[in-house]
């Protein structure tokens, strides 16, 4: 989604009664992230609005953005905020290999998802398709991209092949750039 | 936290533990690179390596003793097989190699640009500053922009000039001012800069 650099066409305020939707479909969405939404997103803070192509939102606070949404689609937490709380988010581990591909904004593989270096929940953790997924990576401490799956995790694990997560948030895109710049 | 990241199972047990006994999980404290914003775990697939690690050792010296002491180099290949090792630093390399051209062109171009501050004249007395060039500096004129509106507390806007590039158009007489915050505030070396004076003529409204 954000392979390209971001441009914007200003913020503007979000009113309140739409910011308190957008805080209980996060919270629908990352049951997990509930006892701590009041950090992450303060009841009383003004959330803005970014504008950017592709009927893509990102809702930002203070100038950060926090979240991003494709239409109405699933809501999308920034890495930062992954980084912040990454047991907050279901996660899903790539092997190393997939690593280098992951940054050039390539879309996840099945197999990158199954080889000895990765992981994936037991079955009783099965995720379903449709599920927004932080990625691991082997070895490493931070998620490196968020996307969406593209069949469940069980399904992952039994075809081992073709996209398994859409790439959709990764380090170092349009997205992360934006406002280290 | 440790290195080993991933009982994300074993994480998200404990986060819904912390809901059931109602406290909340502090956030994380994460450290970016200074040189290419990644989390310095991530330097590595990056084609700035070199300066990235030096940044890393002069301010965070534990976490680089942690990436880089030659037990995590070796332990950090992982389940990789050795051929695709092989491959990943081949192409690494080379884009390492790209990169290191590309800041030397960059270099050089700098060398020989010019950031031209113009005085014009608009009315008797009244004066504007034009300032352009700066996007070889890797400026960008909508940034400096609003900090010399901020700095000098005057109008300054994007102006399109009559070649269809970007210019900064300042309110005021300030090019001294400019030129002395390019140098401080931005590092850029006076002899790359160029004053100059661009007075209308008298009665030729504009
Ligand atoms: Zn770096």
């Amino acid at each position: 989604m954000f392979k390209k650099p971001v441009s914007s066409s200003g913020k503007t305020k979000i009113k309140s009664s739409v910011q308190r939707n957008i805080r209980q479909k996060i919270c629908e969405q990352f049951p997990l992230l509930e006892p701590v939404i009041d950090d992450v997103l303060p009841k009383k803070a003004q959330l803005d609005l970014i504008k950017a192509p592709e009927k893509i939102s990102l809702y930002a606070l203070d100038n950060q953005v926090l979240f991003f949404q494709h239409h109405n689609d699933a809501i999308m937490p920034h890495l930062r905020v992954v980084h912040k709380y990454p047991q907050c988010f279901p996660t899903v581990q790539v092997d190393r290999g997939a690593i280098r591909f992951i940054l050039g904004g390539a879309q996840l593989m099945c197999p990158g998802l199954t080889s000895p270096g990765a992981k994936l929940p037991p079955p009783e953790g099965n995720l379903p398709e449709g599920t927004v997924v932080a990625i691991n990576a082997e070895g490493k401490e931070h998620a490196c991209m968020i996307g969406v799956l593209k069949m469940s995790t069980e399904d992952i694990k039994k075809l081992n092949k073709g996209n398994g997560v859409e790439n959709c948030h990764y380090l170092g895109d349009g997205l992360w750039k934006m406002d280290s710049e | 936290m440790e290195a080993e990241s991933s009982a994300a199972g074993a994480a998200a047990g404990a986060a819904a533990a912390a809901a059931d006994e109602g406290f909340t999980v502090a956030p994380l404290e994460v450290v970016y690179c200074g040189v290419c914003s990644l989390p310095p775990e991530y330097c590595e697939f990056g084609a700035t390596v070199k300066k990235c690690t030096d940044w890393l050792e002069s301010n965070h010296p534990r976490l680089h003793q942690n990436l880089y002491s030659s037990e995590a180099l070796e332990s950090k290949m992982g389940t990789m097989s050795l051929e695709a090792q092989q491959k990943a630093e081949k192409d690494l390399a080379k884009k390492q190699q790209k990169e290191e051209l590309r800041q030397e062109r960059e270099a050089a171009k700098k060398k020989s640009s010019v950031i031209i501050i113009k005085r014009v004249e608009r009315t008797k007395r009244k004066y504007v500053t034009v300032v352009s060039g700066i996007e070889a500096f890797e400026l960008v004129y909508k940034t400096v922009a609003k900090e010399f509106g901020k700095k000098f507390a005057c109008g300054s806007s994007v102006t399109k000039n009559a070649a269809g590039g970007e210019e900064i158009t300042v309110q005021g007489d300030l090019s001294d001012e400019i030129l002395e915050e390019l140098v401080d505030k931005y590092g850029i070396e006076e002899d790359n800069i160029r004053q100059v004076e661009e007075s209308k003529k008298k009665g030729g409204g504009g």
